[in-house]
């Protein structure tokens, strides 16, 4: 039967199921089960790390296979999976981010968002992306920038100016140590920096959820930061704040030079994890002077006492 | 006064018609049925501040006066009003004894808000928009006002963080022709050119409620709302 078909009916057959084939790409697009989608076409969307250029159409294949069970289709952070995670993903729709160099309430870098890819965040379910090549997360950041029109219509912040870091030296520590106290960082992370101050318990982030202040002493050589884990990394941290969450930022009040002071002191607060600050430490004994004040300094104030604890 | 010159008089008549007919809305605002009953705020964990109320105050998320008038209520043109440009001068927000004073400030888009610390102790000021960029800053004793702006028109919440009592809002307008209502509930919106008008009044805790109203000259349109209050 087959054979005896005319050749001219087989190559008609073999157009339609071509033709089919063709449809079938279209007409999965508007399939139920794929979800919801940005009713406009992706806006032409660029990301710019160092020489690679993202595009957001490159990069919404790996979002929708990776990242769309999480931060959701249309980037609002409400994902299948979303219910069962503590804390919630991102909702890239706000374009409020945690890890920038840029000033609070501003759009980070794309190089800030290309960063948090490759490292994941530390006490979240973010995993570390790192096996994905450079392209790749460029334009996937480039994706991402298609959630929020504020990426049409604002530049990223102009990023922090970090000085180069002083020398660690005991004063430099006890320094960092009043300052602690002095800025009430201890009313949330605690007097030891155990995450156990006495406003810890109430903190909720911007979406109403419970949400933990950083433990400096949990961790040994290993611990991590959410947004970094070297001595420039925190500096960023406390003075861009993290945005989203109960952490201010404290750019506008903190001088560069104590800022570092702060990061020494902040080292010591880790107590199990290798540092040289530690070391400085163990070298002065274990135990940090009280801080007193250069007298070129202005308005002399009393080294506060007593709140915080030692860096042990 | 004499006007020496009748063309000023002219003038000022041709130039300034709004200013020369201009009506007014006013009334009360007030609630039927039973608010929840306020807390005491306890403060222990801030002595410098709980030292400055020598009885607790209450949370203000439903402040009341007598003959169940209702207080921290924004009432403002949400239509038929001219979008007018922000004025120069600031709108100050100020943390004194650990509370928002006022709980409830109004603000034009782009006008200037001046963030002050009055306390002995450190605040984080925290609002937290949907409509505008998100920020949240540290302000310890002494440090100069934090001065920010707003684009867009919302209600934003307003947190400290450190004291997880302080709560207050901004709301941020496209109008200048508001009033926020206090002790007796009252609110006026005067100078309004003759037009069309919706009144929005907004609480935080009862929503908003909407009233059209239509000046033509001079007059004083009373306009009242009434919230029903939220059962817990």
């Amino acid at each position: 039967m087959k054979n005896s078909k005319p050749w001219k009916f087989r190559i008609g057959l073999g157009c339609l199921a071509l033709g089919a084939l063709c449809i079938l790409p279209v007409s999965a697009r508007d399939a139920p089960d794929v979800g919801p989608h940005p009713a406009q076409p992706l806006p032409p969307m660029e990301s710019h790390i160092g020489h690679v250029t993202g595009h957001a159409k490159d990069g919404k294949m790996d979002y929708r296979r990776y990242c769309a069970g999480c931060h959701g289709d249309t980037g609002d952070g409400n994902g299948e999976n979303a219910q069962w995670l503590d804390p919630k993903p991102r909702d890239f729709t706000l374009a409020t981010f945690k890890c920038r160099s840029t000033p609070t309430g501003t759009l980070p870098t794309d190089q800030d968002l290309f960063n948090t890819l490759g490292r994941g965040v530390t006490n979240s379910f973010m995993p570390v992306w790192n096996t994905f090549s450079d392209q790749k997360r460029a334009d996937l950041v480039a994706y991402i920038k298609t959630f929020s029109p504020r990426w049409e219509k604002e530049k990223a912040g102009e990023p922090l100016k970090v000085p180069t870091e002083p020398p660690v030296t005991i004063e430099s520590i006890a320094h960092g140590k009043a300052l602690f106290t002095k800025l009430e960082c201890w009313k949330c992370h605690g007097p030891q920096g155990k995450g156990d101050g006495p406003s810890a318990a109430t903190l909720t982030d911007s979406k109403d959820q419970p949400i933990r202040p950083y433990d400096f002493s949990a961790g040994r050589d290993d611990s991590r930061f959410k947004c970094g884990s070297t001595n420039e990394d925190i500096y960023k941290i406390f003075m861009t704040g993290v945005d989203g969450t109960p952490m201010p930022s404290f750019a506008d009040t903190i001088q560069p030079n104590d800022a570092w002071d702060l990061v020494h002191f902040l080292r010591t607060l880790q107590v199990h994890r290798h540092s040289k600050e530690n070391d400085i430490l163990k070298a002065a004994g274990g135990k940090i002077p009280p801080y007193v004040e250069k007298p070129s300094e202005a308005p002399a104030t009393q080294p506060p006492s007593g709140a915080a604890g030692g860096g042990r | 006064m004499r006007t020496s010159n009748p063309c000023i008089a002219v003038a000022t008549m041709v130039l300034c018609p709004a200013l020369m007919f201009a009506g007014t809305v006013s009334g009360k605002v007030t609630y039927t049925g039973t608010p929840v009953k306020q807390k005491p705020i306890s403060m222990a964990k801030e002595p410098s501040c709980e030292k400055q109320h020598p009885t607790p105050v209450n949370t203000e998320t439903v402040v009341t006066g007598a003959n169940n008038t209702l207080e921290n209520v924004v009432v403002y043109i949400s239509a038929g009003g001219d979008d007018a440009n922000a004025p120069a001068q600031a709108v100050t927000f100020t943390q004194k004894g650990c509370q928002y004073i006022p709980h409830v400030i109004a603000l034009h888009t782009g006008q200037e808000l001046h963030v002050v610390n009055g306390d002995q102790t450190s605040h984080n000021i925290h609002p937290m928009p949907k409509a505008n960029p998100e920020w949240n800053k540290s302000q310890p004793p002494g440090a100069p006002p934090i001065v920010q702006k707003f684009d867009n028109a919302e209600f934003i919440s307003v947190k400290c963080q450190i004291h997880p009592w302080m709560h207050g809002w901004f709301a941020v307008l496209k109008t200048n022709h508001y009033s926020i209502t206090g002790d007796g509930g009252a609110f006026t919106l005067p100078n309004l050119p003759p037009g069309k008008y919706t009144i929005t009044a907004w609480h935080e805790d009862y929503g908003t409620q909407t009233q059209d109203v239509t000046i033509t000259g001079t007059e004083t349109k009373s306009v009242d709302f009434s919230f029903k209050a939220k059962a817990y």
